[in-house]
């Protein structure tokens, strides 16, 4: 009897109010069968991270369209560490530079997605990954 | 089992996964719920409930502000609908909570329905358990965007909130069978709009449409969840029927009753599972449902032979 269903977190940190593509991909995750569960916007790392943890999600996928991915992204895996919750696997999604994207890798951020991804690509991603 | 442990240590992440195994139908999760029974029974259940878009997250978060005042702790189970062709789901209820997030005394679990209906999800009573043993002095439940006849919460609730607001229909709707009559307490948000003192009305008219004298007559609150008008007093009523259940004797009868309904649930659960899966075994399911198709018998006699079977077996 046990069926189990992908959960994701889709999570919009910082000063940055544009949610389009976030809330495209929260649906297409949905229409994949997976339950997402969405932030809204101007979330603090703590907020991400507390919320993951409750919600017991197998991906947080973070959407910044603001620049400051770097700082917000390390941050959000710094706490994931601290609350020994590193298990949880983070994507990134928005406007990040090649550059910052080697950096992100990095620092533990498994995935960016940046636009032009197509849709079947992100929901292809998360299938493979929750099910490690 | 290391699960248990850590959830009465009051460990987050054990509670989620508890949580998880649950929703799966994980067998782990029943050893773990058994573990758990001798700690439940503390928590004051609180159901909200209401139709999509009269604020009920909203008011949630404000009315768990109010008891973290009070230092209660707060456990939340926030359900929104899966889809019926996927099974996926958007469970947007905190994005009003955002505040609470970090709040060490509060825990919110968003759930998907799963196909089940009446506003709850299908796991929903045990999760409350689990918040429960998890030493939450209140559970807050918010149903799914309730129509007419999700009615459900109030056979889990101890004191259910039913949220209107101005303006959703006329007196006809009020005095229809359904959700109309499992309200402890009425709430009206979203009171400062337009037509607030016509609802008001309405409600309390049917309200006191009852022909017998009732021990708790329904208290109808306006309140403006978004700038926190009316919370405490709200908060406050609530704590009122919860002496009231106390003091009546109804919180006992109330137990009794979940435990009688619990039982027979997860005896009917078990015993169901337990023809099905044997009779599979024997292939006689396979047998009679090929049966049942070219109608050389029907489903009543189908299903009588297989627990005749059960019944010679013991």
């Amino acid at each position: 009897m046990s069926e189990r269903r992908i959960r994701v977190l889709i999570a919009k940190p910082g000063l940055d109010g544009h949610d389009r593509g976030a809330k495209i991909v929260a649906r297409a995750l949905r229409d994949a069968g997976m339950e997402v569960i969405y932030t809204g916007l101007h979330q603090t790392p703590e907020q991400i991270v507390e919320t993951a943890i409750q919600e017991d999600v197998d991906i947080v996928g973070l959407s910044c369209l603001s620049g400051a991915h770097m700082t917000l992204f390390t941050q959000v895996m710094a706490l994931l560490k601290e609350k020994d919750a590193a298990d949880i696997i983070v994507t990134g999604g928005g406007i990040v530079p090649k550059d910052d994207i080697v950096k992100l890798k990095e620092a533990g951020i498994a995935e960016v997605f940046g636009p032009g991804t197509p849709i079947d690509e992100i929901i292809e991603y998360h299938r493979k990954a929750a099910r490690k | 089992m290391e699960i248990v442990e850590k959830v009465l240590n009051g460990d987050k992440r054990a509670v989620a996964r508890l949580i998880s195994m649950i929703e799966n139908g994980d067998q782990q999760a029943v050893k773990a719920l058994s573990a758990l029974h001798a700690h439940t029974g503390n928590a004051h259940i609180i159901g909200v409930t209401g139709p999509p878009g009269v604020g009920k997250s909203t008011l949630v978060d404000k009315l768990a502000k109010s008891y973290r005042e009070l230092n209660k702790k707060i456990g939340i189970i926030a359900v929104d609908p899966s889809s019926p062709f996927t099974g996926g789901a958007i469970l947007g209820d905190r994005v009003r909570m955002n505040d609470l997030n970090t709040d060490p005394g509060v825990f919110i679990r968003s759930m998907g329905t799963r196909g089940h209906l009446g506003g709850l999800a299908r796991s929903t009573a045990d999760v409350i358990k689990v918040l429960d043993a998890y030493g939450m002095d209140k559970i807050i439940v918010e149903t799914v965007g309730a129509g007419q006849s999700e009615v459900e919460i109030a056979s889990y609730a101890h004191t259910t909130l039913l949220v209107e607001m101005p303006g959703l229909g006329d007196d006809i709707q009020t005095i229809k069978a359904g959700i109309m009559e499992i309200g402890d307490i009425f709430v009206i948000n979203k009171a400062d709009r337009a037509g607030i003192d016509r609802t008001e009305a309405e409600i309390r008219t049917m309200l006191s449409l009852h022909p017998e004298e009732k021990p708790w007559l329904p208290p109808v609150m306006r309140t403006v969840a978004i700038n926190g008008d009316g919370i405490q007093e709200l908060r406050d009523e609530i704590e009122k029927h919860l002496d009231y259940l106390q003091s009546s004797g109804q919180m006992k009868l109330i137990g009794e009753e979940r435990a009688r309904e619990d039982f027979i649930h997860i005896l009917k659960a078990n015993v169901t599972k337990y023809i099905i899966e044997r009779s599979m075994d024997q292939k006689k399911f396979d047998e009679l449902l090929s049966k049942i198709l070219s109608k050389q018998i029907d489903p009543y006699s189908a299903a009588r032979e297989l627990t005749d079977d059960f019944e010679n077996s013991l």
